[in-house]
């Protein structure tokens, strides 16, 4: 904990970093889990495809995944971007799907019996009841992207990671305690602010 | 393509042995939280926390103290695994019906018989699927494993990297990979069979 109380301005910066990162890849991840989560839950014969590949792609270890995509992009941002991205798509698409089969059909009939285009039911109808359960998946994500988001400081120089793996070369054992503490408080701040939004929403 | 072999044999007793570590605590701490009303929030709470915290930094967090080796990674890997068997085992048992435990006193069962032959056939599918997930979570995280000088297909990938030899890191990757979906196939089978045979 000694370098946390050192170098404040460093550790807040990379703390800083690993948020920016894993909102970024939040942002970019729903950008593609949004629609596939709602194609999938207007099919019901395509979504367990979807999700079944989405799922297979989550067991794939992020180091092993991290290196292939490496390999595409070289080091720096966007491989651990992209990572993080492809993850979160299963537990993102995988509660849109659950979120709009949990509304009630009743609702969805009447608001179409009311001249609602089927844009107006998504938005007014089918939105609002899938939130809670689309933030659940959302709090699962975000989990996932922290822990993720620490090989940052392996393949990007980006991250709290980067005082683990630093501290790891130099030999600094209160740089690594330093980087991790902050990635598990991280993690567990952002949990409980999650779980709150989710009961908010209900 | 022996150091390959001796990489997965690696990987598998650092996956295995970080298994057996967190059935032997966690499955007693989940029947305890289950009975206990007292602690079980606590222990759930707990429990919870242990489930958000990045594996990385939870392997790191205990390098200054438990140095580096298979050691420590077993026990940060058996940490890590504990978690998701407590809450299983946990949902599982209070998952039994009340009216078969009634039963199960009306008829006479000592404490030790309703628990072998109503508790647990009840609680088993449950607690064995907190099994699988556990498995799958730490294959996968023992590759982190290599750096704290571990070991295992975590070498591969990691050397792959820094040699730049896409070869040996696609193999790495794949191995852990096919690992990782070989237990959840593997352990949803045993379940399956598990769940008839209860």
């Amino acid at each position: 904990m000694s370098y946390l109380v050192s170098h404040p301005g460093r550790v807040a910066a990379l703390a800083g970093g690993h948020l920016e990162l894993v909102a970024v890849a939040l942002a970019v991840a729903l950008i593609f889990a949004l629609p596939l989560g709602i194609v999938a839950a207007r099919r019901p014969r395509l979504a367990p495809w979807v999700l079944g590949t989405l799922g297979a792609v989550y067991t794939i270890p992020s180091l092993a995944l991290l290196a292939v995509l490496v390999q595409l992009f070289g080091l720096g941002f966007t491989p651990i971007l992209v990572a993080l991205a492809v993850y979160a798509q299963f537990m993102l698409a995988r509660n849109v799907v659950a979120g709009i089969a949990g509304v009630d059909p009743a609702q969805v009939d009447a608001a179409h019996g009311l001249g609602m285009s089927p844009a107006q039911v998504l938005l007014r109808v089918e939105f609002p009841q899938a939130l809670p359960v689309l933030i659940g998946g959302m709090r699962v994500a975000v989990i996932a992207m922290i822990a993720i988001a620490t090989l940052g400081g392996y393949v990007g120089g980006v991250g709290l990671g980067v005082l683990i793996f630093n501290g790891l070369t130099l030999h600094q054992p209160q740089m690594i305690v330093a980087g991790s503490a902050v990635a598990c408080a991280l993690a567990v701040a952002l949990d409980a602010a999650l779980r709150l939004a989710e009961r908010l929403v209900r | 393509m022996s150091d390959f072999t001796a990489h997965v044999a690696e990987h598998l007793v650092l996956a295995f042995s970080a298994l057996a570590l967190a059935v032997t605590a966690g499955l007693p701490l989940g029947i305890f939280a289950a009975g206990a009303a007292a602690v079980r929030g606590a222990i759930l709470a707990l429990a919870g926390i242990g489930r958000t915290l990045p594996s990385l930094a939870v392997l790191m967090l205990l390098l200054p103290w438990l140095g580096v080796g298979s050691a420590p990674a077993i026990v940060a890997l058996a940490l890590l695994a504990i978690p998701p068997i407590v809450i299983a085992v946990d949902l599982g048992i209070r998952g039994v019906p009340a009216a078969a435990l009634d039963a199960a006193t009306g008829m006479g069962m000592t404490p030790v018989q309703r628990f072998a032959r109503v508790i647990l056939p009840f609680a088993l599918p449950v607690s064995f699927a907190g099994l699988r997930t556990a498995a799958t979570e730490t294959i996968a995280s023992a590759t982190l494993a290599t750096f704290v000088g571990a070991g295992g297909l975590g070498d591969e990938i990691v050397r792959g990297l820094q040699t730049d030899d896409p070869a040996l890191l696609f193999a790495g990757a794949a191995a852990v990979a096919v690992l990782a979906l070989g237990a959840d196939l593997a352990l949803g089978l045993a379940g399956r069979r598990v769940t008839t045979l209860a």
